[in-house]
């Protein structure tokens, strides 16, 4: 029976090797899950992209759930998701919110006018200090906020078809059962 | 001789992208300047995830950095700079984890790891001693039974 523990030692650490493969599989090791989920969205006060004079708050947005979508022209993986953004994202019918973050104004002006504009309204975070509030670490990140101003849902790095089905899709069917 | 200033130039430019690498703040006096560099060695960049606020050149961690130094001109302790950075970045902003129930895995389960095998070894010497009480010799010429 002793002479099989060095055995049973090794097959706990192929179980252990396995199961680590197999959670880097499941898991993106790179994002760190928000704290900011199931809690209020922080407040902010922010220009619009194309109408510095106006700005948009947390308050004025209150009252129907929205996407708040963060990104940049600079943003590499935002080109990737943008054509997403125009279409299935849209389609899903509730407001999109731009997030313009950390961007020139002109340079993301120019952005939208070659990739095209899928957002409702866009204010813009320069010195991205809302954006710290958010949490925001890696554009493109996109936030899902209820009525009352509480986040429910954020997704860090790009909106693929499989995001889009597996968990926007839900947790917005979890939002239409609240609100009937 | 141009040749050795060629040589020196070019020996010294790794020195400069370093200081531009990281921007200086503007530090009142040194005590605040090396309290800075202590806090942001303990803060982890959530970007580039095996850098500190302090090492990294992400843009966030540059953020991070004037946002934890803004925080310190206005008079914030340590904890209530690193309460903020957890509350928008979770836990994973701290490279050294408060004690508490769900961290309990870490900080202790590398003592518990030692002490299992503390008392397997324990378990093992003292049943072969009990099977060979007076005889030192090892049964098995090999010395290995494995």
């Amino acid at each position: 029976m002793s002479r099989l523990l060095p055995l049973f030692g090794f097959l706990v650490l192929v179980g252990l090797f396995g199961f680590g493969i197999w959670w880097n599989t499941q898991h993106d090791q790179h994002e760190i899950v928000s704290p900011l989920i199931d809690k209020p969205a922080p407040a902010f006060d922010l220009p619009v992209l194309d109408d510095a004079g106006r700005t948009v708050t947390k308050a004025s947005l209150l009252g129907k759930p929205y996407f708040l979508n963060v990104f940049a022209s600079w943003c590499i993986e935002c080109v990737h998701e943008h054509p997403l953004l125009m279409t299935d994202v849209k389609q899903l019918g509730l407001p999109l919110v731009g997030f313009n973050y950390k961007d020139d104004p002109q340079a993301a002006t120019a952005w939208l006018a070659e990739h095209g504009n899928p957002f409702d309204v866009i204010v813009a975070d320069r010195e991205g200090r809302s954006g710290i509030d958010f949490g925001v670490y890696a554009a493109p990140e996109t936030f899902l906020i209820d009525a009352k101003g509480v986040i429910r849902y954020k997704r860090i790095g790009p909106i693929t078809p499989e995001v889009i089905d597996k968990e926007i899709r839900p947790a917005l069917a979890a939002l239409a059962k609240e609100t009937p | 001789m141009r040749r050795w200033l060629l040589v020196l130039g070019l020996l010294l430019l790794p020195a400069l992208s370093v200081a531009q690498a990281i921007q200086p703040l503007p530090f009142r006096n040194h005590a605040e300047e090396v309290r800075f560099q202590q806090l942001s060695a303990e803060l982890r960049c959530p970007m580039c995830q095996n850098e500190t606020l302090a090492d990294s050149n992400a843009p966030i961690a540059h953020d991070l950095r004037r946002q934890v130094f803004e925080m310190m001109q206005a008079g914030k302790s340590d904890d209530e700079i690193k309460a903020f950075l957890v509350d928008r970045y979770s836990q994973f902003v701290l490279y050294k984890p408060p004690v508490e129930p769900s961290t309990w895995l870490l900080w202790f389960g590398p003592l518990a790891l030692l002490a299992i095998g503390g008392i397997v070894v324990a378990v093992q010497v003292r049943r072969r001693a009990r099977q060979s009480p007076a005889d030192t010799t090892p049964i098995n010429d090999t010395g290995d039974d494995w």
